[in-house]
């Protein structure tokens, strides 16, 4: 989040209730729960680490907000660093792999039933992803953002498919044994 | 009440050793106004399934019903009648008719069912325009594309205003944005009370409907639902923390 919110000051100054605004017309849904003080949170502390600093503006009458926050020389560093950083969140695919692996091998639970009770959870997620971008008028910046999300879901039930498959067969060997 | 409902349904192909069960005592039920997925690997019997509830293909046993109406019993005669009427198919392959313009595939059934050119011209139109297509009445499959041509598709399966649209993979032919459209439109169908049962492989449509089962070897081993169950789970994801 703090990366993102500096890296909207780079075009230019501004107000705090303009970058919220700003970051809400991006992510869309995703951006629902977003505490409204949040974005002010953010901004003290990119001010205390010297990455912005806060100017006061002679604030237009129907614009009571008078604080404008601009990044300094530090702060402009930082979001060229950020924006050549190569980084990617991890899916955690091992822990649920194991799980069945664990679980088959202690006969603990039967992996073909954990499997189908994550799938029927992953289907109501994407139910509300899709949905969700069903929902957005045309042009909608968030759309991106949502298909991506939906796209990773499908990633998703397609490996539980192959999960389902590979471990029912395991359970049919053993049955025949 | 039930729109569509199945009882014991099997439908088995070939005889002794070699016969296979593509269907094998399925049971269904599909109240009004509620979309239905049915997935599965390739040969599960999903489209034989959806063959089978919509009078295409007659089952080896088992009873299917249609709006408190067994089906399966009707003669070849009564049976298409009721099809035309009661049911519009959604193919992958659209199936429209090449030498008609897109009104005309639409107007067909309708006059097929016995009404007027006049209400079947009006019906079409209102339809087309319903799908976005208003001002491709008159082109021919061949000059629309494949997204259009299954909005095409989509409108003549609801011309007559049938009891249920029984869909086949209708956006396997499709690429995304095309298949948002379908989506788009089934959902709105779906708020105005359209009974629907599609077969798709493809995870984001089965994730549009109320209920979803799965198929493996003619058998349901799952049925899930999906309506109702909103987790709020979209609206921590943005990872915005700190």
């Amino acid at each position: 989040m703090q990366d993102a919110v500096l890296a909207m000051l780079a075009k230019e100054p501004s107000h705090g209730y303009h970058l919220r605004a700003r970051l809400q017309r991006s992510l869309g849904p995703l951006g629902e729960s977003m505490n409204p003080g949040q974005i002010y949170v953010t901004l003290a502390r990119l001010e205390k680490a010297g990455l912005v600093v806060c100017e006061r503006a002679d604030g237009l009458p129907d614009r009571p907000e008078r604080k404008v926050y601009a990044l300094t020389p530090a702060g402009q560093q930082r979001v060229a660093t950020w924006l050549s950083e190569v980084s990617w969140p991890k899916p955690d695919l091992a822990e649920f792999h194991l799980k069945l692996v664990a679980a088959a091998a202690a006969r603990l639970a039967d992996p073909v039933e954990l499997v189908a009770a994550q799938r029927r959870e992953l289907l109501r997620r994407m139910r509300e992803a899709q949905r969700a971008v069903l929902a957005e008028p045309e042009g909608s910046a968030a759309v991106l953002l949502l298909e991506g999300v939906v796209l990773r879901l499908q990633a998703d039930l397609r490996w539980l498919a192959a999960c389902e498959r590979a471990w029912s067969k395991v359970d049919d060997e053993v049955e025949d044994a | 009440m039930n729109v569509v409902s199945a009882r014991g349904l099997v439908k088995q192909h070939g005889h002794g050793q070699g016969r296979v069960r593509a269907v094998d005592e399925v049971d269904l039920e599909v109240p009004r106004g509620e979309m239905l997925a049915v997935m599965g690997p390739s040969g599960c019997g999903k489209s034989t399934l959806l063959h089978l509830l919509g009078g295409l293909e007659r089952p080896t046993g088992g009873e299917v019903w249609l709006a408190g109406r067994r089906v399966d019993t009707l003669s070849e005669r009564a049976l298409a009648r009721l099809r035309r009427r009661s049911v519009g198919f959604v193919f992958q392959a659209f199936h429209l008719m090449e030498e008609l313009s897109a009104a005309e595939n639409v107007e067909l059934p309708a006059l097929l069912a016995g009404r007027s050119r006049r209400e079947a011209r009006r019906r079409a139109s209102l339809l087309l325009d319903r799908v976005g297509l208003a001002g491709r009445a008159r082109h021919l499959p061949s000059q629309l594309s494949g997204g259009q041509r299954q909005r095409v598709a989509i409108a003549r399966a609801l011309v007559n205003e049938p009891l249920v649209v029984l869909a086949d993979e209708p956006t396997g032919n499709l690429d995304t944005a095309a298949t948002l459209d379908v989506l788009r439109i089934f959902e709105e169908l779906r708020s105005a009370g359209q009974t629907f049962v599609i077969v798709t492989h493809d995870e984001r449509v089965a994730a549009t409907a109320d209920r979803l089962v799965s198929m493996r070897d003619g058998m349901f081993v799952d049925d899930t639902r999906l309506a109702g169950t909103g987790t709020g789970w979209l609206g921590g994801l943005a990872g915005l923390e700190g």
